[in-house]
C-alpha cells in the first residue's frame, strides 16, 4: 500500500513537542491557506460582488450542511474508516421528520424523533462494522442504499412542507442584529467541540492511533469497537442534524434531500490534509479546504459557472491534493529506470491526450454548426 | 507458473463456499420469481423475461468489470459518468453524421472509454492515489465534462437515424444484440479471469499485493490494465444505453456506480480482495433485476426498491462475514492442531 505523507516537510500533524519555525510553516494547512489567499485575491479581481460580506455570508449556507457532516467525518476518516451513509442518514432523518410533521406531529418532537433516529442509524452502522469486522466501505455502501431507500419509503412523492417560521429559522434565520447565519454560529461551536475532542482529549488520541495500528490499540486495553460505535453515533447524529438544517433552509422536504452531498463531504476531509488510510490529519485542515471549496464555488458562481461543470475543478482539486504530495516519491522512484520505454509511454499518452480533446471540440463543433 | 501454484495452495474450504453461495443466489431467485408469480401471472412470460434480460445487461457487463476491480482490493465510482460521457458524445457524433454505421458509434465509444479508463488507471497506480479517492475525482470531472460538452443540451429520440436505435434492440440472432452483447462480455471476462495470465494475476494481487509483487507478477500493470477494462466496457454500455432508451441526457446513469457495486458484492466479490467469479456477478445482477421488475408487477410501491437493494447488500455482508470468520476460525484451529501435534502437546 502507498502511505502518502500529505504535510508536505516530514514533520506530522501529530503536534510533536518541539519544532522548527519552518517546519511549522511546512505543513498541508498553510498550502491551503495560501490558495485560500489565491482564490480570494483571483475572485476579487474577476467580480466586484465577491468581496461583499452580506453575499458571503449568505453564501456560506450553502456549505453549512456539509461542514456539521464534515466534522464526525474527520474523525471517522482519522480511524481509517469512511462512512458513505451521510447523506443518506441526512435524507431518512428529514423524511421521518417530514412524514411526522405531514401527520400533525409538533414540529419540534418530529425534529427530536429524526435526531434519534440518526443516532441509532449511526449505532446500526457502528455495530455492523465493529461486529463483522469488515471495511466500513462495504457496510455504509449497503447502508447508504438502505437509508435513502427508507426515505423513499416514508414520502414517496410526497412532500413536506410548510414549517412554522420557528423551524425554518434554523436554516434561513441570521443571528439577532448580526448578517451571521444562525447556522454558521451553530457550525462554529461545535467544531471547536470537535476539535478540543480531536486534539486535546485520550479520545482523540484513541483516534489517530486507531488510524495508524488498530492492533496495538487493542492490545494496550482500548475497546476499538466501543470508539468506532461512538463516532459512527456521532456522525449518524450530526448527520440528523444537518437535515433538520437543510429541510429548514429548503423550508420543504423530498426524499432525494441531500443526495450525493457524502461525495463533497469526504472530498472536504481529504482535500483537507486528513489521511484516507487514517492516522494523519487536522481538523482545522478539513475546515480550511471546506472554506477553499465553498470559496471556489461562489466565484465561479459569480463568474456564472455552472454547477456541474464547478464540480471538474473541485474533482481535480481532490485529485491533485493527493498526487502533488506523491511527486517527489514517484520522480525518486522512476529516476533509476527512467528508458526509452517510459519515454515512448508518455509520448503515446500525450498523442492520445491530443486525439482525445481534438475529438472532443470536434464532435462538439460539428453538432453546434448543425443549429 | 507461480501464479498457478498460488491457486492450488488456495483454501478448498473457501471454493466450496463459493459455489454453494452461488447455488444459494439460484434458490432465492427462483424461491423470488415463484412469489412474484404467484401475484402476476404475467411474470413468467417469454416477453418479461426479455425485458428483464435486456434491463439487467448493461448493468450486468459494468458489475462484471466492477467486479474485476473490486478483486484487486480496488473500486471504480466513475463508471457511471464514464457510461454517461461516451454516451452523450456519441450521441453527438450520431446526430451530426447520421449515416454513420452502428458498429463504428460501437468502436468509437470503447475507444473513447479506455481513454477515461487510462485516466483512472494512471491517477490510481503512477500518481499513487487510493482508487476510492481517485474515481470519486473523476465521478465529478467526468460528469462535469458531460455539461461542458453538451451546454447541458439533451440529445432526443428523434436526432437519432434508425439504424443507430436499432443496434441495442435488433435481434438478428434471435437475441436483442444487447443482451448478445453483455453475454460476450460474461464469456470474455470469465475466459481472461480463468484461463489468461494476466486476469490470473489479478486474483493474485487481491489475496495478497505484496506476496503477488514479490512473485514476480507486474503488480501496477495488471491495476492499469482493470480500470482500462473498466473504461471500455462503460463506452459499450454508454453506447448502448444511448441506443436502448433513445436518448443522451447530462444526467444518464447518474447514481449507477452503486448499482454495480451492489450487483458485485451480492454476486459474491469480496470487497476485502480475491474473490469472486463471472456467474456470481451475473447471478447478482440477475437479482436486482427481478426484484425491480417483480416490485413493479406485482403492484408494490416501486419506492421500495432502493432500501430492498440496500437491505440485500447488507445480507450478502453479514452472511459473507459470518462465514468467512467461521472458515477462518476452523482453519486456524486445525492448523493449531497440526502445529501442536508436531511439537508432541496433542497425544
Amino acid at each position: 500500500m502507498t502511505t502518502s505523507d500529505r504535510t508536505i516537510s516530514t514533520s506530522i500533524s501529530l503536534l510533536p513537542p518541539r519544532k522548527s519555525i519552518l517546519s511549522r510553516f511546512m505543513r498541508w494547512e498553510w498550502f491551503l491557506v495560501v490558495l485560500i489567499a489565491l482564490v480570494v485575491i483571483v475572485n476579487s479581481r474577476l467580480s466586484p460582488y465577491f468581496l461583499d460580506v452580506g453575499n458571503l455570508f449568505r453564501a456560506s449556507s450553502d456549505f453549512l450542511e456539509i461542514g456539521l457532516m464534515m466534522l464526525p467525518m474527520v474523525l471517522i476518516i482519522v480511524t481509517g474508516n469512511v462512512d458513505l451513509a451521510v447523506a443518506s442518514t441526512l435524507g431518512m432523518t428529514a423524511s421521518f421528520m417530514g412524514l411526522l410533521f405531514n401527520n400533525g406531529l409538533n414540529i419540534w418532537i418530529a425534529a427530536a424523533a429524526a435526531l434519534i433516529l440518526g443516532a441509532l442509524a449511526g449505532l446500526l452502522n457502528g455495530y455492523l462494522i465493529s461486529r463483522l469486522k469488515v471495511p466500513a466501505l462495504v457496510i455504509t455502501l449497503g447502508t447508504y442504499a438502505f437509508y435513502r431507500g427508507m426515505a423513499y419509503v416514508m414520502l414517496g412523492d410526497q412532500a413536506a412542507r410548510d414549517y412554522p417560521d420557528s423551524f425554518t429559522y434554523l436554516g434561513q434565520g441570521t443571528l439577532p442584529g448580526t448578517p451571521i447565519p444562525f447556522a454558521l454560529a451553530l457550525f462554529a461551536v461545535l467544531a471547536v467541540i470537535f476539535g478540543i475532542v480531536l486534539h486535546k482529549t485520550a479520545f482523540g488520541r484513541y483516534l489517530y492511533a486507531i488510524g495508524n495500528n488498530q492492533d496495538a490499540v487493542i492490545y494496550s486495553g482500548i475497546s476499538v469497537p466501543r470508539v468506532k460505535v461512538i463516532i459512527f453515533m456521532v456522525s449518524g447524529f450530526i448527520a440528523a442534524l444537518a437535515g433538520l438544517v437543510l429541510a429548514a433552509r429548503y423550508g420543504s422536504t423530498r426524499p432525494d434531500i441531500g443526495t450525493g452531498l457524502e461525495l463533497a463531504v469526504i472530498t472536504a476531509v481529504v482535500l483537507g490534509g486528513v489521511d484516507i488510510n487514517g492516522g494523519k490529519g487536522t481538523l482545522i485542515g478539513a475546515i480550511l479546504s471546506l472554506l477553499l471549496i465553498g470559496l471556489l464555488r461562489f466565484g465561479m458562481g459569480l463568474l456564472n459557472v455552472q454547477g456541474q461543470v464547478q464540480s471538474i475543478a473541485i474533482g481535480i482539486l481532490l485529485i491533485l491534493s493527493i498526487l502533488l504530495p506523491n511527486l517527489p516519491q514517484i520522480f525518486r522512484a522512476q529516476r533509476g529506470n527512467w528508458n526509452r520505454r517510459t519515454s515512448i509511454g508518455i509520448a503515446v499518452a500525450v498523442v492520445i491526450a491530443i486525439v482525445f480533446g481534438w475529438f472532443f471540440l470536434w464532435s462538439r463543433a460539428a453538432v453546434s454548426s448543425l443549429l | 507458473m507461480t501464479t498457478t501454484s498460488l491457486e492450488q495452495s488456495k483454501p478448498s474450504v473457501v471454493s466450496i463456499f463459493a459455489r454453494f453461495r452461488e447455488l444459494v443466489l439460484i434458490a432465492f431467485i427462483v424461491l423470488l420469481m415463484v412469489l412474484i408469480s404467484l401475484r402476476n401471472p404475467n411474470f413468467l412470460t417469454f416477453t418479461n423475461f426479455r425485458d428483464i434480460l435486456m434491463d439487467i445487461s448493461i448493468l450486468a457487463m459494468i458489475a462484471l468489470a466492477q467486479g474485476m476491480i473490486i478483486i484487486t482490493r480496488g473500486i471504480d465510482l466513475s463508471v457511471a459518468s464514464m457510461l454517461g460521457l461516451t454516451a452523450m458524445m456519441v450521441s453527438f457524433v450520431i446526430k451530426a453524421y447520421p449515416e454513420t454505421p452502428p458498429i463504428v458509434a460501437v468502436v468509437l465509444g470503447m475507444a473513447l472509454g479506455a481513454v477515461l479508463g487510462s485516466v483512472n488507471g494512471l491517477i490510481i497506480t503512477i500518481g499513487r492515489v487510493p482508487p476510492i479517492i481517485a474515481t470519486l475525482g473523476t465521478l465529478s470531472i467526468y460528469r462535469g465534462l458531460i455539461f461542458l460538452y453538451s451546454n447541458g443540451t439533451w440529445i432526443n429520440a428523434y436526432e437519432m437515424s434508425p439504424a443507430f436505435k436499432q443496434l441495442a434492440k435488433g435481434t438478428p440472432l434471435g437475441l436483442p444484440n444487447l443482451v448478445i452483447t453483455a453475454l460476450f462480455v460474461a464469456v470474455m471476462v470469465f475466459a481472461f479471469l480463468n484461463y489468461l495470465q494476466p486476469g490470473r494475476d489479478i486474483y493474485a494481487l487481491g489475496t495478497n499485493p505484496d506476496a503477488a509483487a514479490i512473485s514476480g507478477i507486474r503488480t501496477q500493470r495488471t491495476k492499469f490494465i482493470v480500470y482500462v477494462i473498466s473504461g471500455i466496457v462503460c463506452g459499450l454500455a454508454g453506447v448502448m444505453w444511448a441506443s436502448r432508451f433513445e436518448a443522451a441526457q447530462t444526467n444518464t446513469a447518474l447514481g449507477f456506480e452503486l448499482q454495480t457495486v451492489a450487483a458485485a458484492v451480492i454476486g459474491g466479490v469480496s470487497m476485502m480482495g480475491g474473490i469472486g467469479t463471472v456467474p456470481g456477478i451475473l447471478l447478482g445482477a440477475l437479482l436486482l433485476g427481478v426484484i425491480q421488475n417483480g416490485l413493479a408487477l406485482s403492484g408494490i410501491s416501486p419506492f421500495w426498491e432502493l432500501a430492498v437493494q440496500g437491505f440485500l447488500i447488507l445480507l450478502a455482508v453479514v452472511v459473507d462475514s459470518t462465514i468467512q470468520q467461521r472458515i477462518k476460525r476452523t482453519m486456524l484451529r486445525s492448523s493449531d492442531l497440526r502445529s501442536s501435534e508436531r511439537r508432541g502437546v496433542v497425544k
